[in-house]
């Protein structure tokens, strides 16, 4: 197991190094000056010129990107050309809110999804199953933007119930988590449809297996079949379909984190863009792609403790 | 093994003339593994197997899952790429044919699948699945291809009625009288039948080992019967081969292995199965344990560790040679009992 | 003799697809005695497994109806048994083994856990008693080193191995009535050879009833006091072994056995029966098999059912076919009784049989 977590982290570094690669070339591409940005329309010419010689910007791109590279091998990812502030510190210092609003969907998914899915297939074509297939239907076709507007007008405009955007500091009080149900419902509910049908699928093609026949003749009742001998099962593909889940789950975080003005790395990022403040967009991104690498390799691992049939070595 | 000085035996005489010589095939798959992935071993599937099977002859080939004998069948066939050793087909080697020279091996040697229902296309006719081969291995016109196609589908026991219909629309049986057209279409002198009856139930078994059998007095065909039922295989082989984790145990005329099996595990085997009068069970030879993996078969003889004949450390340390047994040369066996 | 352990009676099943209602048992009668194996033989799709599956309740349904019939064991009624009374039956009284030992044990959950859940499900006992059973079962069906393998999981288990666990599974709790469903088909017959000494052995030791389903007619005459053949979801014949042997009275019966190739005796042609199993979606009246039966008498094949008929004055031998019933006045062109010692001494001549 060791073995293969080594071997899949070396791997990680090609794919974060190509990354990077992919970054500066968008942004280089990317329209829009910095230094004109900082210092405004109507500036003059000879200033611009100088700050950009000050940023590096007059640089061939493939020196300013094997100089980035250089400093940010050494942990040094550049400073915010707005505020000056080094990247890192920005990304430390927004971090913890992103994981809070992800893991908080994840577990909204789950809780919602897991338990409907199986009753779902358990009781195939009754009225839960129905219900639920509605439900699946309703959240699928909303896209999160959309939601994260109707729920906040809803909940905490109209009927007040939960406080309208930002963030209460970490999730220690009633306070702080009232603040994340909102964001965490608008990213989180619309998955929670799709999981609830793979989950329904997956347990209905367990319960077909012969081994879920075998359980039952061994007269040990319903629950034990569905929850010790289906559920394990099921989930592997569940816990795939997680996996592949991530990144589209940081995007819609990102618009979430916007419209709540949720204080994580989303919508740094999405500031950064407007600002041409390139060496933060190069940063989070990086970021980014290192939350979902490792969330992958999370997923491999979670997959060889529920089936023993895959052993990584 | 030498085939020159064949001695009579009840299996009656054949002329010597081998349409097909095995020497020394092998074929391994590389097993994957370690960090980088490399190849960590090997699993030998087929490990130096040498045999000739005669023209006209049935060849019975018995062994158990693992054995290789699938594995044997596909590389003669070239559907697998041979590791080491050759299977010459009329004098060509299979292993180094050309494309252009396989084409021409193709057209005669043919095979036929275990499973009917996954080895037929299901989205083709029976009457595009038969006349397939003719397109792609033969400048047959379409007059003749078509020709053959009414003769074929007859001779298997359908009707022309039954050329546009697809595959699923007919039972196990009728879909194996489908392969069996269709890999007889281009008029092949080698047959290899994979475990062609194993899916199938009885009383319809029975019927396709007799149009087996009535195709090949029709067409002179060899056959390469492969099976794990050797209750089949003594019913359709002239001689029979049993091979044990890749290696060939013992060859013999079919009458003669089943009289005086020699080598240990084919008296175990001859013994495991069931029979309908009593009293067979009293001397069942049981055998412990199960075959070990090919990837890492023992040392010596493969089967010492369930033999009940083991005699001693020679055969843990040697490999036995296929040698000819009671001064026969039709009558093969690897053990160091002889 | 004493009331049967297991007595099935006129039993219809009906699977409803999308072709249309497939009759896949139309009136099957079959009896198990105390201590007896009773051997189910026919050919795929003939109802053997839907037969025994409906002892046990576990027909997916839909698309399974049960629409007629009686399955009395140990004098209650199992059709009309709720899941939870059912459950006490499963696994405790009635145990089942199924033919693809690959598939049908869970592949995330330990040997142990699911050799030793039955016992539980079924006792008040502890864990560790459970288990303590569990590795004696495994030992007792021969399975090396129980101890370690308590803890593994099926995958790395081989097919004759994974087969012993089944059956330490279903004898754990040492139940009346073992079903075990075509056990060796999945298996080289080496491997089949051991498994089939298990289950002799296993029956030697505990008092216990087998059904023994299989397509295999040499294999179960092996381990069998009594067969019953089926043919298209009816019960065509039921004897004893030796009269299955000596005397087949049903023509398919005589058909089947001899299209068996032979290992003693090879032939240059097997004999084979003149066209296939009738559709079950609206099958022919009368008799099954009359479309290709060799003794076709006439009408009244096509439009009588045929009873299951006791020939032998002993209720040991019993077939369904007009020839020996008194709808037609046709009888047989093979002797049916003679100085077969089978049909005077039923008890003697099975017992003997099946406890080799």
């Amino acid at each position: 197991m060791l073995k293969y977590i080594i071997r899949r982290l070396l791997v990680m570094v090609p794919v974060v190094l190509g990354v990077t690669v992919v970054i500066s070339t968008l942004i280089y591409l990317s329209p829009g000056n910095p230094a004109q940005i900082a210092l405004g329309q109507n500036a003059n010419p000879e200033a611009v010129a100088r700050l950009e010689q000050q940023m590096g910007l007059n640089k061939p791109p493939h020196l300013r990107y094997v100089d980035w590279l250089t400093q940010a091998l050494q942990g040094n990812l550049g400073r915010s050309l707005e505020t000056g502030t080094p990247v890192t510190d920005l990304i430390v210092e927004r971090l913890p809110a992103t994981l809070e609003l992800a893991f908080a969907s994840l577990a909204i998914m789950l809780v919602i999804a897991l338990p409907l899915g199986v009753v779902s297939a358990v009781r195939q074509y009754s009225w839960v199953d129905n219900a639920s297939m509605l439900f699946a239907i309703f959240w699928l076709s909303m896209p999160s933007f959309w939601l994260a507007l109707i729920l906040l007008l809803l909940f905490a405009v109209h009927w007040d119930f939960f406080p309208i955007s930002g963030r209460a500091g970490a999730l220690l009080s009633v306070t702080a988590l009232s603040y994340l149900v909102l964001p965490a419902i608008a990213n989180g509910a619309r998955r929670a449809g799709l999981l609830t049908r793979m989950m329904r699928s997956s347990m209905l093609e367990i319960l077909n297996k012969d081994y879920i026949r075998t359980a039952k003749g061994k007269g040990i009742g319903q629950r034990s079949v569905i929850y010790s001998h289906g559920m394990r099962n099921a989930m592997i593909p569940i816990v795939t379909l997680l996996g592949l889940q991530v990144p589209s789950l940081i995007s819609s975080s990102v618009i979430v984190e916007v419209v709540f003005a949720w204080p994580g790395m989303g919508r740094l990022l999405v500031d950064a863009v407007l600002r041409r403040d390139y060496p933060v967009v190069q940063g989070v991104t990086l970021m980014y792609a290192v939350i979902v690498i490792v969330a992958n390799l999370l997923v491999d691992i979670a997959y060889s403790y529920l089936d023993p049939q895959i052993s990584y070595d | 093994m030498s085939t020159q000085e064949r001695t009579t035996d009840t299996d009656g005489e054949r002329p010597d003339d081998p349409i097909v010589r095995v020497h020394e095939l092998e074929k391994h798959f590389p097993i994957k593994g370690g960090i980088l992935q490399r190849t960590v071993g090997h699993v030998r599937a087929v490990d130096g197997v040498s045999f000739d099977i005669q023209t006209g002859e049935t060849l019975g080939l018995v062994g158990e899952s693992g054995c290789g004998k699938s594995t044997l069948g596909r590389t003669m066939a070239r559907l697998e790429e041979a590791t080491s050793g050759s299977v010459e087909f009329d004098g060509r080697d299979v292993t180094t044919a050309s494309k252009r020279e396989l084409k021409a091996i193709r057209r005669n040697v043919q095979m036929i699948f275990q499973d009917p229902a996954s080895s037929l296309n299901p989205r083709m006719t029976v009457s595009q699945i038969i006349t397939e081969p003719m397109r792609s291995l033969t400048d047959w016109s379409k007059s003749k291809r078509e020709d053959r196609l009414y003769q074929l589908i007859e001779e298997v026991g359908l009707s022309k009625a039954h050329l546009s219909r697809a595959p699923h629309e007919f039972s196990g049986g009728q879909q194996q009288r489908v392969a069996i057209a269709r890999a007889l279409s281009v008029n092949p002198q080698f047959v290899i039948a994979d475990e062609p009856t194993s899916a199938l139930d009885v009383s319809v078994q029975a019927d396709i080992l007799n149009l087996l059998k009535d195709l090949q007095d029709e067409y002179d065909l060899t056959y390469l019967f492969i099976s794990h039922d050797l209750s089949v295989v003594r019913h359709i082989s002239d001689r029979v081969m049993v091979m044990y984790l890749g290696e060939v145990a013992e060859i013999a005329p079919t009458e003669r292995l089943f009289d005086a099996p020699k080598h240990p595990y084919t008296r175990a085997l001859l013994s495991s199965i069931p029979r309908a009068s009593a009293g067979a069970m009293d001397d069942r030879i049981v055998l412990e344990g199960t075959v070990p993996s090919p990837e890492d078969p023992p040392d010596g003889c493969r089967f010492h560790p369930r033999c009940q004949e083991y005699i001693g450390e020679v055969c843990e340390r040697t490999d036995p040679e296929v040698e000819p047994v009671d001064g026969r040369a039709d009558h093969v066996c690897a053990c160091h009992h002889y | 003799m004493t009331d049967p352990l297991l007595a099935i009676d006129d039993l219809h099943v009906h699977f409803h697809t999308e072709e249309g209602t497939v009759e896949a048992l139309d009136g099957v009668d079959l009896e198990v005695y105390g201590d007896e194996v009773v051997g189910v033989i026919g050919e795929s799709g003939c109802g053997k497994t839907v037969t025994m599956l409906s002892v046990m309740g576990l027909l997916q349904s839909p698309p399974a109806e049960v629409v007629g019939g009686s399955i009395r064991y140990d004098g209650r009624d199992l059709l009309t048994c709720s899941e939870s009374e059912l459950n006490e039956i499963r696994g405790e009284e009635i145990s089942m083994i199924y033919q693809d030992p690959m598939t049908s044990l869970n592949p995330v959950l330990t040997v142990g856990r699911q050799v030793s859940e039955v016992l539980l499900a079924h006792r008040d006992i502890s864990k560790r008693d459970a288990r303590e059973r569990s590795v004696e079962m495994l030992d007792a069906c021969g399975l090396a080193d129980p101890e370690r393998l308590m803890d593994e999981y099926p995958h790395s288990l081989s097919g004759g191995m994974r087969q012993r666990v089944m059956i330490a599974m279903a004898l754990v709790t040492e139940p009346n009535l073992l079903i075990a469903d075509e056990p060796t088909t999945a298996l080289d017959v080496t491997i089949q050879a051991q498994v089939m000494e298990v289950l002799r052995e296993l029956r030697s030791d505990h008092e216990v009833s087998i059904v023994f389903i299989t397509h295999d007619l040499p294999l179960v005459s092996e381990i069998a006091d009594r067969i019953a053949v089926m043919y298209a979801g009816t019960v065509a014949e039921t004897c004893s072994v030796e009269r299955l042997f000596d005397r087949p009275l049903h023509p398919y019966t005589r058909k089947l056995t001899e299209s068996i190739p032979k290992l003693d005796q090879p032939a240059t042609r097997l004999p084979s029966i003149d066209g296939t199993v009738p559709s079950l979606v609206d099958p022919p009246d009368g008799c099954r098999f009359a479309s290709r039966c060799p003794q076709f008498i006439g009408e009244e094949c096509r439009s009588v059912t045929p009873a299951l008929t006791d020939v032998s004055g002993t209720g040991r031998h019993e077939v369904a076919c007009h020839l020996y019933t008194d709808v037609s006045e046709a009888s047989p062109p093979w002797p049916v009784d003679d100085e077969d010692r089978t049909a005077q001494q039923p008890t003697a001549e099975t017992d003997d049989g099946g406890r080799r």
